[in-house]
């Protein structure tokens, strides 16, 4: 039986993307052919001004190597243009008179550069700004003439403007607005702009309307006369006052077009076997001319063309930056304000950096930053995710560094870093070789990157650097899924919330079930998402889900910490870092049975035994559960310590019994399984010997209670705890940290440390869940105990029949 | 001339997860059990750090090394691209239940 038929039409980036992503979901489902006008194969129109730049080379920016074409089974034909679509005959027809039977078709032929409709703009030397051959005629130019006028001040014509000034022209930008970029600039910002442009040699004539190009002797445009008048030379004209979306070979086909081929939310346009994607489109009245919103609906065009029918394409906001090396430039959403907003303004002209933020009903809807776009990904972010601000509304200008520390030195500013700058201090990757990846590999996600480059892979602070540097290298093509959007991992679609939800919804109680319920396109998931799943049905159904051991990572699974040879380390646990002679003696005692190299005391009061082989743990965890020690979790996604100071008991300043307050709440906790790891502490007195303002839950006793702290962090990210409440008993204390600790295993996405939760939801919004909801927070606390009721020491049950094999080696007595 | 051992029943693989194969010499062989119960054998020694396959998690026909993520195939041996490196494989096969390997 044959394969059905796609032909896509425009082999350019929306397009082709579409067939990857439709390869990614469904391979082998089309017989594909596609056709592309120009003789290249797909390459990344967005770094065509840094080749004009003489940055890169046209090798440099292609995206899909004819190789790839070949690997895929795809039939390309470039250089061939598509005359005619016969929709009764279901054809295609090319330029040389070759056809195409299709079943589905993909139309995206993108734009055409706007000429002006003006006496003289067909002479030789009058070109458009859209591809490499229009690149290659203007680097020609350049080394054969002097005077270059681009007309249009917007993204493309100064990237233009910049590359020929560049290569030794003498530049003169014609725009029509009162100042440059008008469509993504405010004034201000617009006119900073043109001074650091005019200090690098362009001229600029603004509010100026062309009359007509002049001929000169040799054929050739010669100057460019003004409606008032004025003549300036040129011996190059540059057209950049806009794009036209590509649509003249679908309306003549009698597709419904308006201003763009008209397509619904599926991509689909009123001929329901054609789709269209990118720039030639009109979605929601809407004709996009940046990258990012290409990609996203190719993703759903891919998933209507793979049959599944899942993913609508909703619009875009989109951000934009200039491409223009040395200058740094964030625009993204609404940026002018207007009726319902206000306005944030931070403005030092001489230092050079200008930013403005427009908020509406406490959510940012837009900005503008020039000179210092450091912040530019995370305003974006914060702006796609609809995140109530009003809580960091006071320091939201000075950026994300005010709101928490993200470490690396001081090193926020992607753009200023050289390329030996070391970003990911894990595996010591530099922000060169991660530049170098993103143009020759074509990335355009962080995900790709840290694949690649294994940036950002390990620990994951250096993820908004990353994310800057993408920006800064791809520009506009650069877009964050809203973070509740993101995709698990590759196997699905969906988001760890939407995952959850439905597990919650659809009462799922088995991976899978999971996996056949929302599609999973991999038998039995991947590293990332089977963790997350098995500790998503476990939070959510404590009583109907069991344990997947084969999807823990090993640590849980061994109930001890791997190291990087192999072996483990073992940690008893203290409760409220508290221990006996008798203790340490078994510890000792232990430690010497086992021959434990290296014996340590951790930041967390306990003491670590590294260096055991997995086949001595369970006889060493016997002896301990012996001496009456039980696991102290040091290696699981779950409650770890909680730390205590000295406290009233001895202390001479100590207010409240922290200790015996410590040793409650870590009782109580015992085996709770999270989303991330979760420390504790509890101090007497304000002096916070136990350092409780950089803990998941902090205690802080006072004399007339204590005070309660959430979502502090003393590892990749510096966070001091938030001040929740101030409470009086010692119940309080566990009823008031057990419902917060409940809502964030409920509601923290997995890996998510609480720092992270509290940041994405906000202090008010647990506020309102712990303190202005009596029950709620009492529902809370009981299910958390409720979830708690059975807990059991790893180390014991590791030593039942089945659970203890994994511990125990095969051996064979021959060699290889 | 394959020299087949047994060296247990299938059921002593858990599904997607692995056991460990001690040898006098030579290293250890991780077998693994993939969830459609097909079983492979490979060097326990991931080919960037030499992190102990077997302790990863088993998914599709892939093992996840425990140490730093790489993703090695198991019928291959080979690192899932964009990583570079193989690990040796060996044979292995069930009969009845029970699980040969020939090391």
């Amino acid at each position: 039986m044959s394969k059905p038929r796609l032909v896509l039409i425009g082999n350019g980036m929306a397009g082709v993307r579409t067939i990857e992503e439709l390869l990614k979901i469904k391979p082998g489902h089309y017989d594909i052919t596609i056709f592309g006008a120009e003789p290249h194969p797909n390459y990344n129109r967005i770094l065509l001004s840094p080749v004009l730049a003489g940055e890169m080379q046209v090798k440099d920016i292609v995206l899909n190597e004819l190789d790839w074409y070949r690997d895929n089974d795809i039939a390309l034909h470039t250089g061939k243009t598509v005359v005619k679509i016969d929709r009764a005959g279901r054809k295609v027809i090319s330029d040389d008179g070759g056809e195409e039977y299709y079943d589905r078709l993909l139309i995206a032929t993108g734009s055409t550069p706007f000429m002006l409709p003006i006496p003289g703009n067909d002479l030789p030397g009058v070109i458009g700004y859209r591809d490499i051959k229009d690149t290659d005629e203007m680097i020609d130019a350049a080394t054969r003439h002097r005077h270059a006028v681009v007309i249009g001040g917007g993204l493309l014509g100064l990237e233009a403007a910049n590359g020929l000034k560049l290569r030794g022209m003498d530049v003169t930008v014609v725009h029509l607005g009162p100042w440059l970029l008008e469509r993504q600039l405010d004034e201000v910002a617009g006119q900073m702009l043109q001074k650091s442009l005019e200090d690098k040699g362009l001229k600029f004539l603004l509010q100026k309307q062309t009359e007509m190009l002049v001929q000169g002797e040799s054929g050739r445009v010669a100057a460019v006369r003004f409606k008032d008048g004025m003549q300036v030379p040129a011996d190059l004209v540059v057209m950049a006052a806009g794009i036209r979306p590509n649509y003249a070979l679908a309306e003549k086909s009698g597709i419904y077009c308006n201003r763009g081929i008209v397509v619904n939310d599926t991509m689909q346009t009123y001929d329901p076997k054609i789709y269209a994607v990118g720039e030639c489109v009109s979605h929601r009245g809407i004709a996009y001319g940046l990258v990012a919103p290409l990609f996203e609906q190719a993703k759903v065009a891919a998933n209507h063309l793979a049959g599944y029918g899942i993913g609508r394409y909703t619009g875009s906001v989109t951000s934009t930056k200039l491409k223009v090396t040395g200058i740094d430039l964030f625009s993204a959403g609404d940026y002018m304000g207007g009726e319902g907003t206000e306005e944030i303004i931070l403005n030092d002209p001489c230092g050079g950096v200008y930013k403005k933020l427009v908020i509406k009903e406490n959510k940012l809807v837009g900005g503008v930053m020039y000179g210092d776009t450091a912040d530019g990904p995370w305003y974006f972010q914060l702006l796609k995710d609809g995140r109530d601000i009003h809580d960091i509304r006071d320091s939201l200008i000075f950026g994300q560094n005010l709101v928490g520390d993200v470490g690396h030195a001081g090193n926020n500013k992607a753009a200023a870093m050289a390329d030996s700058a070391e970003v990911c201090g894990c595996n010591g990757v530099t922000k060169g070789s991660i530049v170098r990846a993103i143009k020759e590999q074509g990335l355009f996600t962080l995900d790709e990157v840290k694949r690649h480059t294994k940036a950002a892979s390990s620990c994951g602070s250096c993820a908004g650097l990353v994310e800057q540097i993408l920006a800064s290298t791809i520009g506009g093509a650069y877009t964050p899924a809203a973070s509740d959007s993101k995709p698990m991992c590759a196997c699905t679609e969906h988001s760890h919330d939407k995952v959850r939800k439905l597990i919650v919804e659809e009462h799922l109680t088995t991976k899978e079930a999971v996996f056949s319920e929302l599609g999973w396109t991999t038998p039995n998931g991947c590293e990332k998402c089977r963790p997350a799943i098995n500790y998503y049905l476990i939070s959510s159904w404590p009583n109907d889900a069991s344990d997947d051991p084969q999807s823990r990572f090993i640590n849980e699974r061994a109930h001890a910490n791997i190291q990087k040879d192999g072996t483990y380390s073992v940690v008893p646990r203290m409760w409220g870092g508290l221990t006996t002679p008798s203790e340490l003696r078994a510890i000792a005692d232990a430690a010497e049975k086992y021959k434990v190299p290296t014996v340590k005391v951790t930041g967390g009061q306990r003491i670590d035994l590294l260096g055991v082989r997995k086949e001595d743990l369970p006889a060493m965890w016997a002896d301990l559960n012996a001496a009456g020690m039980v696991s102290g979790h040091a290696y699981g996604k779950s409650i770890r310590t909680v730390k205590t100071c000295v406290g009233a008991e001895h202390c001479r300043f100590g207010t409240q019994r922290s200790m015996d307050m410590g040793v409650k709440l870590e009782k109580m906790l015992f085996d709770m399984y999270s989303p991330h790891k979760v420390k504790l502490a509890v101090s007497g007195c304000p002096r916070n010997c136990a350092e409780a303002g950089i803990k998941d839950v902090g205690v802080i006793g006072v004399d007339s209670g204590y005070e309660l702290y959430i979502g502090g962090n003393g590892g990749i990210k510096t966070e001091v705890a938030q001040f929740l409440c101030k409470v009086r008993s010692d119940e309080e204390v566990m009823e008031y940290s057990g419902a917060f600790l409940q809502l964030y295993r409920e509601e923290g996405w997995y890996l998510e440390r609480t720092c992270h939760y509290l940041e994405r939801v906000g202090l008010d919004y647990v506020k309102g869940k712990i303190l202005e909801d009596d029950d709620g927070r009492r529902a809370l606390h009981a299910r958390l105990l409720d979830s708690l009721k059975d807990a059991r020491d790893p180390w014991a049950t590791s030593r039942e029949p089945g659970a203890i094999k994994q511990f125990i080696p095969i051996a064979v007595a021959v060699d290889a | 001339m394959s020299n087949w051992q047994l060296i247990c029943k299938l059921d002593d693989i858990p599904q997607l997860g692995a056991r460990v194969v001690r040898r006098p010499s030579g290293g250890d062989i991780a077998v693994f059990r993939t969830s459609d119960d097909k079983v492979f054998a490979l060097h326990d020694k991931c080919p960037h750090k030499g992190g102990p396959l077997s302790q990863g998690i088993v998914h599709g026909r892939r093992v996840t090394c425990p140490l730093h993520g790489w993703n090695i195939g198991l019928d291959d041996g080979r690192a899932v691209a964009p990583d570079v490196g193989s690990c040796a494989g060996f044979k292995v096969k069930v009969e009845g239940g029970e699980v040969f390997l020939a090391p």
